[in-house]
């Protein structure tokens, strides 16, 4: 039995495979996905009409412009949009625990997480890409911003660590799962919620809940404080300026903790069932 | 030391234990200080009454489950700690849930399986051509699993089981549910590869037949703890099977038999 | 008709054994009541008067529609209907000496008033406590507010049967269903008040029968519906009836279809 390679497969390597073969099974169901995929398009654009209906009314919101939203909107929805398509596989966990599968993913050779991230991987959440990505382009071409090249590697920067922050959001809420199956739904309004949340300015929200979104779950930092530096805004809470480029740190960080939450819970895996 | 080395057990367990916590109630010990060893090559019967403890302790030798005390080794790894290295040395059947993919042609599942397992191309294609065959799976290869009947699914899964050539193979009630001609079938493949590639086997099951054809020798575990660790002729000591194993399910002790 | 109300309790029963799955649900509806309430009061605090709500009748607003999304059904996510078709269990169904669509009726009424139960009462609830949420006093009001949450609860379960049978000749529920709720989201005013939604977009959507599910009971029980309760009661009603009764014909189309088909 001896092997010519002897490391296991990498995880990110197992991930893709799943991934198509997860794939090739829902594109058996044609017509259903493209629905499917369409109803996800419309769901997406219904946020951005609420905030188009909201700016027919006023020019500013909470001093801040239409265009401005919209890069809020466009910034957040598009990382999370990426973070759905690449993490929301671990919406399936908690029924994977209940019905005894996920014991069937513990005795592969690959990692556990990398297993329960592409489950039921399906192309139709690709429809939720569109919208936010139409829209960012939108406000970035509207928007009287003067740009610099620091400028444009936060916005980039923005993108992908609101995209890191979603999925470390995604994996922890998967780790809830392994506490009370239940406790999931609990957990993904916090998801869905910050999504939701942070596609208008966070002073909406009052000081007392904005510092909560900036230190106690640091969804600030999807789109934010990078975006009052993008946008030349000063920040209606006062805090220091070097938070705007905080998002990195803070994304690691998440996600640093998701991976050692989710270590832990594996250790911790009472397998229900006989 | 050279001379244990060699005989160094595949499966070593000494003091196994799992409790469980309980929020509501007492903390509950399914398994309690078990100690087994099995040797390379060897295909054990793990019988015992259902909550006796039987799938804990398989959960924990295949790394799903982390022992709360004692030693554990199988196939020179720690289960829990390293479940990835482990899994590429261990295959598991479960009688009652596949561990294929339900939409797919079931080639399709064992193709993937060569991916994550990561099979050499020729070693794939030999061990699929050996398997087809014996267990005549030609005729199937290509439908959905989900339209396999259970006894078509079960050879399916022994199949995908054995694909990488494991070190020790886990059987959780194979035989359950399959008409009279798919469980010999199912036996005789078992007996054939035991002996013919010396793989372990640790075989699950309340079907007496299945004992008796295929174990040489038999651990019966009972309210977490080892009632019974021998031969199944010492077992038996000629009287009838079934008979043997009621009396053991029922925790009467046993007749005369001393070690 | 003791079938029927022997089948509300069940389902009722049923709904309630799932309690805690309710009360994660219900703290859903509280955080997205939060959410949409603090977007409204932004809005309203620029411009304090929008088409004759003013800012207690907004977060008022925000709290009851996440209150009022489970019993209406918006998610659609407790028809056993549509996967009963694909699957083929519905023979068994159409053959009970029930009417079919009353039947369907009861269990999600039940559904519903365990849903009432349960998740109204925790988002409304913790709206007025921490929020300039008001419920008017007059006891008029609330039962006319009943009397058109019914009838928007009977047009949302009319539009929810329709998309159900649909499986019987689309023979997937998933697609329809999804492309369904999206519709309901928006229209029913889930994510926007429908009567600040300007100019003629914002007129069609006040007609549709969504309108009636949320938006109509709520403006009843605020005292904004233009018409008044004559009015939404009259809406209310020719839709119920309107769709129930496509309903029953959609019924004996698809009878008879599965019949011809064998079964």
């Amino acid at each position: 039995m001896t092997e010519a390679d002897d490391k296991p497969l990498w995880g990110p390597a197992a991930y893709l495979l799943l991934v198509r073969i997860w794939m090739r099974a829902a594109s058996q169901y044609r017509v259903s996905l493209v629905l499917t995929t369409l109803a996800q398009f419309f769901t997406t654009c219904l946020d951005l009409i609420a905030i188009l209906v909201i700016y027919t009314h006023v020019q500013t919101i909470a001093g801040f412009t239409l265009p401005e939203t919209l890069y809020l909107y466009g910034t957040t929805r598009l990382a999370f949009a990426l973070s759905d398509v690449v993490a929301s596989g671990v919406e399936n966990l908690a029924t994977m625990i209940r019905l005894g599968n996920f014991d069937l993913v513990l005795i592969r050779p690959v990692s556990s997480l990398a297993q329960v991230l592409a489950d039921q991987f399906t192309p139709k959440r690709f429809g939720k890409l569109l919208t936010p990505i139409l829209t960012l382009g939108w406000a970035l071409h509207a928007l009287p911003v003067h740009w610099t090249v620091l400028k444009g590697a936060v916005c980039v920067g923005t993108v992908l660590c609101g995209f890191a922050l979603y999925c470390a959001l995604w994996v922890l809420t998967g780790c809830v799962s392994f506490i009370a199956v239940d406790a999931q739904e609990v957990a993904n309004s916090f998801t869905y919620g910050s999504e939701n949340a942070t596609e208008y300015p966070l002073n909406i929200f009052g000081r007392p809940l904005g510092l909560a979104l900036t230190f106690v779950l640091p969804v600030a930092f999807v789109t934010w404080q990078p975006s009052l530096y993008v946008l030349g805004h000063s920040d209606p809470f006062g805090l220091p300026g070097f938070l705007r480029f905080a998002s990195p740190p803070a994304a690691a960080l998440l996600s640093g903790l998701a991976a050692l939450a989710w270590r832990a819970c594996i250790r911790h895996y009472r397998s229900t069932g006989s | 030391m050279t001379l244990s080395s060699i005989t160094e057990p595949i499966i070593l367990a000494e003091g196994l234990t799992k409790t469980f916590s309980s929020r509501k109630s007492a903390p509950f010990t399914a398994v309690d200080g078990i100690d087994l060893r099995v040797a390379a090559g060897e295909l054990v019967g793990y019988i015992g009454p259902n909550g006796a403890g039987k799938s804990t302790t398989i959960k924990m030798l295949t790394g799903i489950l982390s022992p709360s005390s004692g030693l554990l080794r199988v196939a020179g790894y720690e289960p829990q700690r390293e479940r990835v290295r482990l899994a590429r040395q261990i295959g598991v059947v479960f009688g009652q849930r596949t561990t294929l993919w339900w939409d797919l042609p079931l080639k399709d599942s064992f193709t993937l399986l060569q991916r994550l397992y990561k099979i050499p191309p020729s070693r794939y294609a030999a061990n699929l051509a050996y398997y087809t065959e014996a267990l005549d799976l030609g005729p199937f290869l290509d439908k959905p699993v989900r339209q396999l009947s259970l006894g078509q699914r079960m050879r399916g899964d022994i199949t995908a089981a054995l694909l990488h050539d494991p070190a020790v193979v886990y059987l959780d009630e194979p035989t359950i549910g399959l008409d009279v001609v798919s469980k010999h079938a199912v036996r005789e493949f078992l007996s054939d590869l035991n002996r013919r590639t010396g793989t372990t086997i640790l075989l699950t099951t309340h079907d007496i037949a299945d004992i008796e054809r295929l174990c040489s020798r038999v651990v019966a575990i009972d309210h977490g703890r080892v009632t019974y660790d021998g031969s199944l002729a010492d077992l038996r000591a000629d009287r009838d099977l079934e008979t043997v194993v009621r009396e053991l399910y029922l925790g009467r002790s046993l007749v005369d038999t001393t070690e | 008709m003791r079938v029927y109300l022997t089948a509300v309790r069940l389902s009722l029963r049923r709904y309630l054994a799932y309690r805690s799955s309710a009360v994660a649900g219900a703290f859903t509806n509280t955080v997205f009541g939060c959410i949409r309430a603090f977007v409204l009061i932004a809005l309203w605090k620029q411009k304090p008067e929008i088409a004759g709500w003013d800012l207690a009748d907004a977060v008022t607003y925000a709290f009851l529609t996440q209150g009022l999304i489970t019993p209406m059904g918006i998610f659609m996510n407790n028809t056993d209907l549509g996967p009963r078709i694909r699957t083929g269990d519905i023979a068994v169904d159409l053959y009970r000496p029930v009417d079919f669509q009353t039947w369907w009726l009861s269990l999600d009424l039940g559904r519903a008033l365990g849903a009432g139960m349960l998740r109204t009462l925790p988002p409304v609830l913790f709206g007025v406590l921490l929020f300039p949420v008001r419920l008017p006093l007059s006891p008029l009001r609330w039962a006319e507010f009943a009397v058109c949450c019914f009838l928007g609860y009977l047009i949302s379960f009319g539009l929810r049967y329709l998309a159900s049978l649909a499986t019987f000749w689309t023979m997937d529920e998933r697609g329809m269903s999804s492309i369904l709720v999206a519709l309901g989201m928006f229209c029913s005013g889930l994510i926007i008040p429908l009567t600040i939604i300007p100019g003629a977009v914002g007129t069609v959507l006040l007609h549709t029968p969504w309108a009636a599910a949320m938006q109509m009971p709520i403006n009843v029980l605020l005292g904004t519906q233009s018409g008044g309760f004559g009015y939404a009661l009259a809406f209310g009603s020719l839709w119920a009836l309107l769709l129930l009764g496509a309903g029953r014909l959609l019924t004996d189309v698809a009878r008879h279809k599965v019949v011809v088909q064998g079964g």
